[in-house]
């Protein structure tokens, strides 16, 4: 396990980046289209983004062989605003979200995603497979019946075309199939160009057509902020399970920076948001590619692709991209979560339950993680509030031994378990096996030493450890008045 | 005569039963020695890092996976070794014996009917084909 040299990471595998970067720039433009369209922009936002987050993140990303472009999960959270804005406040947002990355990346607190519970994490997956499936339901409405035919035939090439080869990725033979059948037969069905238009042409760099003004913020920024998040949540899991696939190292902070720069520049050139992708990177790594290049080709080679064939692009037909998009949604889907959910705690499987939920409702991933993070506190502090308390008589002595943790939550119900008028002289408590957390700690032991003595006891407190002794000492002469 | 013996395993009961017969044959030759071979497949690796997000190192649940395994090697006082390979499983067991010139490869079958073996592929099957040592394969 090693961080390569940054050439050695351009140039470490030429052959195999070369190819697996052309096989996942084929198996992103149908992504790429069908993500747009969620958002509610034309395919261009999504195909643009895709080839600039791509190139950017491939100089300046801290995971060499990860994939970065438009996403199911940011496009999901661009829906409201392109409604209520258009499309120059998403590319706004883009280049904000693009900032705040940055300032997260150099402050370096990729670290404190490991504070995201594992729980969360599923339910953020999770809930992002149910959401990609639920956008796609609208391709269904008020369709004729072929939509669903040519819907079933596109999964079935997507899962069976494998067995044959697995040299040219499925979805790509799906989409190709799928859109000859209906052009050839004439069927009468949406296609991406009643979506939008391809313009066959480079992006260009442009300043987002808003006023910049203190409104324009407020309006962005709560999206921005969401983005930001879900982007690298979803980076840094994918950049997590790049590490493991090919047992090597990535520095995270970096890949935070770079996802950040990436936007910006996405959002300068008419691209929206975007972040690492599992399935394509795990698409790069079975097909060979670890380098930086494999990432850089699969943008440029895109980009190429579009320039060439946009006319026959605008003739795919809606219906295979929501073949295309269904199987992203169950491949998201953490399937052995729904296997363990009755293996794992109990408070684990509420937390994802809740995520998950949070988030269909909400529409909102970053709101869903929120969620689940606040849930999964409140149980962790619940679990650790439960004192007990051990009693021993020692002739005209009794001897309380406190075990847990002392602090805010769990001194309430520390208080009435102590019994004050007892017919003896002398009270010990010891705390041996108990911390002392807080001042709400400080207060409570001061409060039950204080009511002992009103009943004219003798008290003493021993087995404080260091790091107690310390804390009350500091809070004695603060809350002396108490 | 089998010194470099190649034992491939998911940590399954099928691998289970290959174990037995690594240790039987490591046992009957003097200064032998296994190499527990467990690959990581990269379509795994989302659900592996997802549930092991919390903890410290994915790989101590990989390696608790092949504990078993090693019990059994232990118990049987012959030496042993674990490795955790990456790759699709067939062609990295196969790149593994060949390049450490492996004596003999034993792996576990899963026991697939013919339409299973049809579309999930046998990994067994492909070890046989390509490795260039003898194969073992446990039913």
């Amino acid at each position: 396990m090693s961080q390569s040299s940054y050439v050695q990471s351009w140039f470490g595998n030429i052959k195999g980046d070369i190819l697996s970067g052309i096989v996942v720039a084929l198996a992103l433009i149908p992504e790429a289209i069908a993500f747009s369209i969620i958002a509610g922009v034309d395919p261009m936002v999504g195909l643009y983004a895709s080839f600039v987050i791509a190139v950017t993140i491939s100089f300046v990303g801290g995971r060499p062989g990860m994939i970065s472009a438009a996403t199911g999960a940011m496009a999901l959270l661009f829906i409201d605003l392109v409604e209520g804005y258009g499309l120059e406040y998403l590319l706004a947002a883009t280049i904000l979200t693009g900032i705040i990355q940055i300032i997260f990346g150099i402050f370096k607190l990729s670290r404190y995603m490991k504070f995201i519970p594992r729980s969360v994490m599923v339910g953020f997956v999770n809930a992002l497979a149910i959401l990609i499936f639920t956008s796609q339901l609208q391709h269904f409405e008020g369709e004729a019946s072929i939509v669903y035919v040519l819907v079933g035939a596109t999964l079935g090439i997507i899962y069976l075309f494998p067995y044959l080869t697995k040299a040219v990725p499925s979805t790509l033979v799906a989409i190709i199939v799928i859109t000859a059948i209906a052009i050839m037969m004439d069927i009468q069905v949406r296609t991406v160009g009643d979506m939008g238009t391809i313009s066959q042409t480079l992006p260009v760099f442009l300043l987002p057509d808003i006023p910049l003004n203190f409104e324009t913020l407020a309006i962005i920024l709560p999206y921005s902020l969401a983005l930001a998040v879900v982007g690298l949540l979803e980076s840094l899991l994918t950049a997590t399970i790049v590490d493991d696939s090919t047992a090597t190292e990535s520095n995270k902070n970096t890949e935070s920076r770079g996802q950040g720069i990436a936007n910006i520049v996405s959002g300068f050139f008419g691209g929206m948001a975007g972040c690492a992708m599992i399935g394509q990177s795990v698409i790069n790594v079975k097909s060979g590619g670890s380098g930086r290049l494999s990432t850089f080709i699969a943008g440029v080679f895109l980009m190429f692709l579009i320039v060439v064939l946009g006319d026959i692009v605008v003739q795919i037909p809606m219906a295979a991209l929501a073949g295309v998009m269904i199987m992203v949604s169950i491949s998201t889907f953490d399937w052995n979560s729904l296997r363990t959910l009755a293996i794992v705690p109990r408070t684990d499987a509420v937390v994802m339950i809740v995520t998950v939920l949070t988030v269909v409702l909400t529409h909102n991933l970053a709101i869903g993680v929120f969620a689940g993070i606040l849930l999964s506190s409140i149980f962790f502090v619940s679990k650790i509030s439960n004192v007990r308390l051990e009693t021993k008589l020692d002739g005209n002595k009794r001897i309380y031994k406190i075990r847990g943790e002392l602090f805010f939550a769990s001194v309430t119900e520390l208080l009435p378990k102590f019994d004050y008028e007892e017919d003896i002289s002398f009270v010990e408590i010891n705390l041996t096996r108990s911390h002392i957390w807080d001042d709400s700690a400080v207060v409570a032991v001061d409060k039950i030493v204080a009511k002992f003595k009103d009943q004219g006891k003798t008290v003493e407190v021993t087995g404080l450890n260091e790091d107690s002794n310390e804390l009350v000492g500091k809070l004695a002469n603060k809350l002396g008045s108490h | 005569m089998y010194n470099k013996i190649v034992l491939a395993t998911d940590g399954s009961e099928h691998s289970r039963r290959a174990t037995e017969n690594a240790v039987h044959i490591a046992s009957c030759t003097e200064g032998s020695k296994i190499e527990i071979v467990y690959v990581v497949d990269a379509t795994h690796a989302k659900s592996d890092v997802l549930s092991n997000w919390n903890s410290v190192d994915v790989n101590d649940t990989r390696k608790a996976r092949v504990r078993e395994v090693e019990e059994m090697a232990k118990q049987a006082r012959v030496n042993y070794e674990v490795k955790i390979l990456h790759g699709e499983p067939g062609p990295t067991i196969v790149d593994y014996a060949n390049r450490n010139k492996a004596d003999v490869v034993i792996i576990g079958s899963r026991g697939l009917n013919g339409l299973q073996e049809f579309v999930l592929g046998s990994v067994s099957h492909k070890v046989a084909k390509r490795a260039n040592c003898p194969v073992l394969i446990v039913k």
